[in-house]
């Protein structure tokens, strides 16, 4: 119908356009706050003291440097944080108790972390009688005091490292789980499961090719909350004497055995509890930082 | 809608043949039917279309032939096998043969895998080893029109709608499927990809001599793609038959208020017939008889009693109506 | 103020920052929309078509911008105060959302939506509201209005939300109803429901329409004129039944043929716009469907390609548009 029509231009608005200026827009910019950095730097220091301790120009953790009750002070590398009452350095049984303290709640940690999330993606997977059995003992676990759980575990079996792994990772285990089992529940539900079962993958393959990959990223964005969380159980254990059993120092026995001295030897508790405080917090930082980044679930 | 019935069966000839089907829910609310009696079957090389609106049943229906939903009660065959009661082993074989292709490209590609992973998944699940289907990746990619050398390390996170949705159809071919179920295959696609994917699946219908089974709510879509057309409405079968007798001369009401209700730009005020009245009725608490009586202009006493079942009204059309549109 | 124009959207851009880059949503849309005229904006994805909206009602996201006018009643919105805007909002301008389960509050009861605004924005009683939101209900079509009031949205079926989301629109009497994808959620025969409804109430109510739909079909039959957008920019405005049966623009014709009918000729192949929507944030430089445009020359890639006016009534930016011969286009 427009056959005859000659296409003119619109001149004026043409002309106009060209001069009009288009919005100015800023971008958004992950940026990174000083809390997340200091954190991250404060975790990397912990740990590399800890790993590196035995080649550090320190004393060891169970050997005498001077004089008992030193508060303090610079110069000397072993009485620079002050000395305990037998005269050990607490620099040195701060980060032997590093070790420790990291190890126990990061192996405690990783174990409660393996076992829930097995256990969630059954739950969440298979659903019925397996989830109903595996939900009960979740709760069962989580309702009791994760403190009275583990104080039953260690005055049955005498206090060691091994036995706290293993009560720790057990207190662990139950966030996992729900974890696991809620974002298993999710990517079930997702069109490219239902499309491997179509090819004729067993369960087995689904569980661990389709769905683990999915679900590994935002468990492991909430492991340095939890590995906070055992830190500071495993303190409050050894505070009450049922942790790591002398010398081997961990911070909460160091905490522990300064309080005797709190008033006129603070150094001894603020140490170790600064340096704990400092730690779990910089993990509990990190570990927000992470959960925001990688727990997007099903967003992507 | 009525209609249960299986008048419209072809026999022995069909590849698939689905008879009485019934899939039940249950919801909070109560259980109920969403598919509830339909009957329909393919003959090798036949593409069946699927329309319906939401809450007929029609995806239901899809997902259950490959038992993705329990069955039940009904016979669904395929070849010489009967669906409902193979064993759990035999199942996973058998759906190999039958493939199937989803509503959402972005959702059917597990994110954390390559594109080259996904697309070969089948042929891994049949125990090929990682040499020959890293062979087979480019001839996969190629074939439904994505460069290899592109596309192969990709993640399905760097894919478009329809680039997604052709991986998606390259994993299905991949095991040679002889029936292929589409489920709105391009109803999440923009317009312009629509067609890309449309004539792509056509291509690969004919050189694979695919059966398909083509599940879309879009009217227009499911015209161009089908010989066949089943129409359902609130988990029962309404009307059957060749797809252009059909579209041309519905002989259902609902079929007709159905292609009433497509817009059409060429008419004034956008539509060529009435509008149907009325809501979809809840599938928990379906109306008794017909089940479309309360929508239907031509609705009589004999509908809220009888439930029609499906007969022929046109040599090969089939209509589940008391009153059909003759 | 009879013979202007009752919105004159004038180069509007509407940038959006994200962390690919700055998305360049909307980019320089120009449109009037008459007194008691029907304006369907039809596009796909990314199109900018549901922005474009947003950005002239200025429910824009933060970290966005927007250049260029918008004017309203002869009234600049791009510039107005927060306040004053409200004041527009409802009363002058309604908004129809695709999604009605999401625009209506889940715990409100569908009174309360409805009579809010009227009496906040008019002023009046609590009966009067009432009884207005019953008539309001009869009007959209809602059945048994008086328990309807009572209900919750959640009882209400997709269709019955979004007949009462109109309803709630209409309270104030809007000059403008924008309607962003009114039925994309709803079923093909609800579809038509709703769509029947909302000319119904335009042409009673002599309001002015924007019908946003990625859905050519949807828009051409019930509106006056049609805008195709791609890629933030209009591709052809013209009278709907031009846009439809007579396009120039490359992309509205290429768009017309890849969308099965259900007229369409069996197995025969649809035609294909190749390769995918450009970026939103680097689109290319010159005409934006060029590099899917079969008829694209050297031309295209360069300049924009202006909006040239093809008849009375059909404005295209087709440096090649179909359905003319190739010597009409020395004469420009």
């Amino acid at each position: 119908m427009t056959a005859g029509a000659i296409p003119r231009e619109l001149g004026v608005e043409n002309a106009e356009r060209m001069a009009v200026a288009t919005p100015q827009v800023s971008l958004p910019r992950k940026r990174l706050s000083i809390l997340v950095v200091f954190s991250y730097v404060w975790i990397a220091l912990i740990v590399l003291l800890a790993v590196v301790a035995p080649i550090l120009p320190i004393a060891a953790y169970d050997q005498s440097v001077g004089a008992p009750r030193q508060a303090p002070k610079f110069g000397e590398l072993n009485t620079l944080l002050g000395t305990d009452q037998v005269g050990r350095s607490l620099l040195s049984r701060v980060i032997y108790g590093a070790q420790v303290s990291l190890v126990v709640g990061a192996v405690a940690g990783l174990s409660g972390a393996a076992l829930g999330t097995v256990l969630g993606l059954l739950a969440g997977y298979f659903r019925k009688g397996t989830d109903w059995v595996i939900t009960l003992i979740a709760d069962v676990l989580l309702s009791f005091p994760v403190l009275v759980l583990l104080l039953a575990i260690t005055a049955i079996f005498s206090p060691s490292i091994p036995v706290l792994v293993v009560g720790l990772a057990i207190a662990g285990t139950p966030t996992f789980m729900r974890l696991a089992r809620a974002n298993t529940m999710a990517w079930t539900s997702r069109e490219f499961v239902r499309a491997a079962r179509n090819m004729g993958a067993s369960s087995t393959r689904i569980l661990i090719r389709e769905i683990l990959p999915n679900v590994v990223p935002s468990l492991a964005a909430y492991m340095p909350l939890v590995i906070a969380a055992l830190i500071v159980a495993e303190g409050s254990l050894s505070f009450l004497g049922l942790g790591v059993p002398p010398p081997t120092p961990s911070w909460g026995g160091l905490i522990s055995s300064g309080a005797v001295d709190l008033r006129t030897a603070p150094y001894m508790v603020f140490v170790p509890a600064t340096v704990l405080f400092l730690t779990v917090f910089a993990l509990n930082q990190g570990g927000e930082h992470l959960r925001h980044r990688f727990d997007r679930n099903l967003q992507d | 809608m009525a209609g249960s019935g299986s008048a419209h069966l072809r026999g022995d000839a069909a590849v698939l043949s689905v008879e009485n089907l019934e899939v039940e829910y249950h919801t909070a609310g109560g259980s109920f039917k969403a598919v509830a009696g339909v009957s329909f079957d393919l003959l090798p090389g036949e593409t069946l279309g699927i329309v319906g609106e939401s809450g007929c049943g029609k995806s239901t229906t899809g997902r259950a032939v490959l038992r993705l939903d329990p069955i039940a009660n009904g016979h669904v065959r395929f070849r010489d096998e009967t669906i409902e009661t193979a064993s759990h082993q035999r199942m996973r074989e058998l759906r190999r043969d039958m493939q199937m292709i989803f509503q959402d490209p972005v959702s059917s590609l597990n994110p954390r895998r390559l594109v080259k992973d996904i697309i070969t998944e089948g042929l891994a699940i049949g125990g090929q080893g990682a040499k020959e289907r890293a062979a087979v990746v480019p001839e996969l990619l190629e074939q439904v029109g994505l460069p290899p050398e592109r596309f192969a390390e990709m993640s399905p996170r760097q894919l478009s709608g329809g680039q997604a949705q052709r991986v998606a159809i390259g994993r299905a071919l991949a095991v040679r499927p002889g029936l292929l179920i589409c489920d709105e295959p391009v109803s999440a696609l923009d317009v312009s990809v629509q067609a890309q994917i449309l004539n792509l699946l056509e291509d690969l219908k004919s050189k694979y001599d695919l059966t398909i089974v083509f599940i879309a709510h879009d009217l227009g879509v499911v015209r161009s793609f089908s010989d066949k057309v089943l129409v359902m409405y609130l988990g029962k079968t309404c009307e059957f038959g060749d797809s252009v007798e059909v579209y041309e001369r519905p002989a259902h009401p609902y079929t007709r208020g159905l292609l009433d209700s497509v817009p059409s730009p060429e008419v004034e005020g956008g539509f060529v017939g009435p509008a149907l009245q009325g809501d979809l009725p809840s599938p928990l608490n379906p109306p008794s008889g017909c089940r479309f009586r309360a929508r239907c202009p031509m609705s009589q006493d004999k509908c809220a009693v009888d439930e029609p079942a499906m007969r022929e009204v046109r040599p090969g059309q089939y209509a589940a109506c008391h009153f059909p549109l003759v | 103020m009879s013979d202007r124009a009752l919105l004159e959207v004038t180069d509007l851009h509407a940038y959006i920052g994200s962390p690919r880059g700055v998305v360049k949503a909307v980019d320089g849309v120009s449109f009037t929309l008459q007194h008691g005229e029907a304006l369907g904006v039809v596009g796909e994805s990314g199109s900018g078509k549901s922005v474009m909206a947003r950005a002239v009602m200025g429910l824009m996201p933060a970290r966005s911008g927007r250049t260029g006018q918008v004017l309203f009643q002869g009234r600049e919105l791009l510039t107005m105060k927060p306040k004053e805007l409200q004041e527009v909002w409802g009363k002058q301008i309604a908004m129809v959302f695709q999604d009605p389960g999401r625009s209506l509050s889940p715990v409100v009861r569908v009174e309360r939506q409805l009579t809010e605004g009227m009496r906040r924005h008019l002023g009046i009683s609590r009966t009067e509201a009432n009884s207005r939101a019953l008539d309001l209900l009869r009007e959209v079509g809602v059945p048994d209005p008086e328990r309807r009031l009572r209900a919750y949205p959640h009882e209400l079926s997709g269709g019955m939300r979004q007949r009462v989301m109109i309803a709630v629109a209409l309270a104030c009497e809007p000059d403008l109803l924008i309607a962003d994808e009114p039925t994309t959620a709803l079923d093909v025969t609800i579809q038509r429901q709703v769509l029947d409804l909302l000319r119904r109430v335009q042409t009673q109510r002599r309001m002015s329409l924007v019908l946003i739909s990625h859905d050519l079909h949807v828009v051409a039959g019930r509106t006056d004129r049609t805008a195709v957008m791609y890629a933030g920019r209009i591709a052809e405005i013209g009278s709907s039944r031009t846009v439809f049966q007579d396009p120039h623009h490359r992309y509205t014709h290429a768009l017309l043929s890849a969308t099965p009918t259900i007229h369409h000729e069996r197995h025969a192949p649809l035609n294909v716009i190749p390769g995918s929507l450009p970026s939103p944030t680097h689109p290319p430089a010159g005409c934006r469907f060029a590099p899917r445009c079969a008829a694209a020359s050297q031309e295209c890639t360069q300049a924009q390609p202006p909006m040239l006016q093809f008849s009375d009534d059909l404005d295209a930016a087709c440096i090649h548009p179909v359905n003319t011969k190739e010597g009409e286009l020395v004469g420009r």
